[in-house]
């Protein structure tokens, strides 16, 4: 019985430690096209040389969830372990013709539409496995859009932290406090994927953030 | 269930388009699980109708249904997806609100304030919502 215990005891410390130990699983979510594998290339980049997944103009260019395991984070003398988690983009529809646009033929474009169906229905599942997520949002587009409330509703209801990026702050039409305004609950920081402007007030509130895990 | 039917007409031509709106009470649904709730705002959606919805889904709900569309996406003929909106609602901001909020809803069963427009993405071409005003755009 005695020996029954210690070994239940010593079981927990052991998990305990290496449950410590295990990387913070950082998501990327958001709508078609905000930048979110901008993002995750962008910190992967600085943090390991590699990127995670390929960019494109054409919508959906992501269409698998892609990770990138160890990517350690070091600021102002700080450092942290996450695995991040690049997810495909979320929105209610999908039609072929609409790659059309961008010069893709049919077939493909039929297929690329094929893929980001199950690509959205694959980010969805991920929802579950999150430790803390950063919702990427185009800040020249309309934030008011029911897919952007749905995805952090999803989180909230399963207390996962969330800092919301406005993205694309390089654009002329850009508008960080519409954005602020839209989600005031939550975090907002502007910053450019693309350029690399303020990357420096991201990291440092990933890093608060990781203080929300639950 | 209310059923409502309007007719669009265009400037100097007859009807052009016959638009059916249907309203779905709260209590229609308020004694469904969630795979019922999903399965009727769906089969309102496949019959081409928009749906106005009192109240709204929960957070869960919602995503499911965007999974469950996504899935019948290339398996229903010229079916694209949908288009979603919820207007009004108690508000989620400040500790207050939220307290009021969980109170409103534990009474009604749901946040009867909002209401959730659902419409087929083949029909409704965009949704276009700001705090003020949304603004429902047709497709041709």
């Amino acid at each position: 019985m005695v020996i029954k215990i210690f070994k239940n005891f010593f079981q927990r410390i052991f998990f305990s430690i290496f449950k410590n130990k295990k990387d913070i699983r950082l998501g990327f979510y958001g709508p078609p096209n905000a930048g979110k594998t901008s993002l995750a290339n962008r910190i992967c980049k600085d943090f390991t040389g590699e990127e995670i997944g390929s960019v494109s103009k054409i919508p959906h260019e992501t269409r698998n969830v892609q990770f990138k395991e160890k990517v350690e984070i070091s600021y102002k003398g700080k450092s942290m372990t996450f695995k991040m988690v690049d997810t495909p983009g979320i929105s209610t529809k999908i039609d072929y013709e609409d790659f059309l646009k961008y010069r893709v033929k049919k077939k493909e474009a039929k297929n690329r539409a094929k893929e980001a169906t199950q690509g959205i229905i694959e980010s969805i599942k991920w929802l579950d496995d999150m430790d803390m997520v950063v919702i990427v949002l185009d800040s020249s587009q309309n934030p008011y859009n029911q897919v952007n409330i749905t995805i952090i509703g999803n989180l909230a209801a399963r207390n996962i932290p969330v800092l919301i990026v406005a993205n694309k702050t390089d654009l002329k039409k850009s508008d960080v406090k519409k954005i602020e305004a839209a989600f005031p609950d939550y975090e907002t920081i502007g910053l450019s994927a693309k350029k690399g402007n303020n990357l420096e007030e991201f990291y440092e509130s990933i890093f608060k953030l990781t203080k929300k895990i639950k | 269930m209310v059923k409502k039917k309007k007719v669009v007409r265009k400037k100097g031509k007859k009807a052009v388009k016959e638009l059916s709106i249907q309203f779905l009470p709260y209590s229609e649904i308020r004694l469904l699980d969630s795979d019922e709730r999903i399965k009727k705002i769906l089969n309102v959606v496949l019959g081409n109708q928009i749906l106005f919805l009192q109240g709204r889904l929960k957070p869960l709900e919602e995503s499911r249904l965007i999974g469950d569309t996504m899935a019948m996406i290339g398996h229903v003929k010229d079916f694209k997806g949908i288009e979603l909106a919820v207007i009004g609602g108690n508000g989620t901001s400040g500790f207050f609100n939220k307290m009021k909020k969980g109170f409103v809803n534990a009474l009604s069963g749901g946040d009867l304030g909002a209401v959730t427009i659902i419409g087929p993405a083949s029909v409704v071409k965009d949704i276009k919502r700001n705090p003020k005003k949304i603004e429902l755009l047709l497709n041709k």
